[in-house]
């Protein structure tokens, strides 16, 4: 494969190997001692497009599934049907992966994606990863609500069939179709038991408030099946606001905290804590630095407004310091604010580690064990420990203990 | 100080970079533009293979003399990405694009007959 550089400039590579790729991280996590304690990776994701003629077998709809299947095979995969388009993670070539991937090979029985996330969960001393997927982190802005619901439960279907139920060490919080509120109740309930589904998960760029009543049923069935409910990020470019911005970086360091401050923000002042005090909430690829903005924002202004928002019985940073957050992608950039950040959200209870590889902006599990004003303990519950219970999660008996 | 042998002269051609490993660190090797600069393959940020990433000239914005933007080219200045983040090091020089301050640890290249060596000390 030709890799194009600057300059009219070609590099030739003919081959690409994860294993490779990740073999300094192999090195942190032998001198870590990693193998010591569970590191439970609450958000890593795949390239579900390369597998789409497969989910796509699994679209119920027949004119739905025809027309997905004639516009992919015309252009390339999720053309014509998937949303977004116009972004850069790849940076131009310079992270490698993005490109070379698809010269890398998958032996053995497993489905691809299976043997290609164990080989970098492998790399990086990660017992067990939560998979989420890429592209369709945009099909909440898919204009036709009934695509983003066909194409939803196919998806989850096929991960559940052809991925979850044949490796314990992936699982997934599964797409909740969250334009179709009746659509996202049914898939709780007709999923929400499967093999490898350790909650749901509402993709975050999209226009709907999160505190409407049309809701309160799947918020109600989640917390009565104890299934964490997850707000992942995402960036929009097509948003009105975030089209005022002429950079990928621009529109990607704004983009993935914007929507989740708004369902943040939605989900306090509408009292939903106190309306489902027992529901798991996650935030999920905001990275940290928003969060005390978030609070000092939101309780300042509801020491003087709290008539807005009667449901309230405590600040909202209160209601913060009991939601869980994801760790990626932190922004590790003063190390005085960090450790702030961290005692602000109650780090050691609240915090969940998460690589989000093979993106871009990855952590490895480094990031939160090199952190100097971490005791050994605090590390170990960021890593794994608070994620698994959260997840209620099952690990073999040597690392649970080690939780313990 | 151990002086590691990178490669003989005629098989290295300026634009190419070689990694060789002393002990438990790797180095890079690059040949640019007639000189060779060594550096240790460990990026700052989260220790990614540095060296073994895609080499692009350093983006600059064109202004004019009014101060308006008038796009953007390719200067003759040589990165290197690391291929994990992206961060990008002056190869001439180590160092980190996005902070000057930060520097990839350098290694002195001598040249014996035709043999490259790099001092691994």
């Amino acid at each position: 494969m030709d890799l194009p550089l600057s300059d009219f400039r070609r590099q030739t590579v003919e081959e690409f190997d994860t294993s490779k790729l990740l073999a300094h991280a192999a090195r942190q996590a032998t001198e870590r001692g990693y193998k010591n304690f569970p590191i439970v990776d609450v958000d890593s994701h795949h390239y579900e497009l390369e597998s789409f003629h497969e989910i796509l077998e699994y679209m119920e709809d027949p004119v739905l599934q025809q027309l997905a299947m004639s516009a992919s095979q015309s252009g390339a995969k999720g053309n014509g049907v998937m949303p977004g388009g116009v972004g850069y993670q790849d940076m131009g070539g310079r992270v490698t992966r993005y490109p070379l991937r698809k010269l890398e090979k998958a032996e053995g029985d497993k489905h691809r994606d299976i043997t290609l996330t164990k080989r970098w969960m492998d790399a990086m001393g990660i017992d067990l990863a939560v998979m989420f997927p890429s592209p369709m982190l945009q099909l909440g802005l898919h204009p036709q609500i009934e695509v983003e619901v066909a194409l939803s439960r196919a998806y989850n279907r096929w991960l559940i069939d052809r991925v979850l139920s044949h490796e314990p060490r992936i699982r997934s919080m599964l797409y909740l179709p969250f334009n179709d509120p009746e659509a996202s109740y049914r898939m709780v309930k007709e999923m929400g038991s499967a093999k490898g589904v350790a909650g749901f998960m509402v993709t975050s760029a999209r226009h709907r408030p999160v505190h409407h009543n049309a809701y309160v049923k799947t918020y109600a069935l989640l917390e009565e099946m104890n299934l964490p409910l997850a707000f992942h990020a995402g960036y929009n470019w097509n948003d009105q606001a975030m089209g005022q911005m002429n950079k990928f970086i621009s529109v990607h360091a704004i983009g993935f905290v914007f929507y989740n401050m708004i369902h943040l923000t939605n989900w306090l002042m509408n009292g939903m804590p106190e309306r489902f005090p027992k529901l798991k909430v996650i935030w999920i690829e905001s990275g940290l630095a928003w969060l005390p903005f978030m609070m000092q924002r939101l309780d300042n202004e509801y020491m003087m407004r709290s008539s807005e928002a009667p449901a309230l019985k405590q600040k909202p940073s209160d209601y913060m310091r009991d939601m869980f957050y994801s760790t990626q992608p932190m922004e590790i950039t003063d190390m005085a604010s960090l450790e702030q950040t961290f005692r602000m959200i109650k780090a050691e209870t609240q915090l969940l580690y998460s690589s989000d590889y093979p993106h871009w902006d990855f952590d490895l599990p480094s990031t939160i064990y090199d952190l100097p004003f971490l005791t050994e303990q605090t590390k170990r519950n960021i890593l794994g420990g608070n994620a698994m219970k959260v997840f209620n999660l099952d690990l073999p008996a040597g690392k649970m203990a080690k939780v313990a | 100080m151990p002086e590691i042998h990178v490669a003989k002269i005629a098989q290295f051609p300026d634009g190419e970079r070689r990694i060789v490993k002393h002990d438990d660190r790797e180095i890079g090797v690059f040949h640019w533009e007639g000189q060779f600069y060594a550096y240790e393959n460990l990026c700052l940020h989260q220790g990614g293979p540095a060296c073994e990433g895609v080499m692009m000239h350093r983006v600059e914005d064109m202004l004019g003399p009014d101060r308006t933007w008038l796009g953007q080219r390719f200067s003759k200045d040589m990165h290197f990405v690391c291929p994990w983040h992206g961060y990008e090091y002056d190869l001439k020089t180590g160092a980190c694009v996005g902070d000057r301050s930060l520097k990839l640890k350098r290694f002195d290249v001598v040249r014996r007959g035709e043999d490259i060596y790099v001092v691994a000390g």
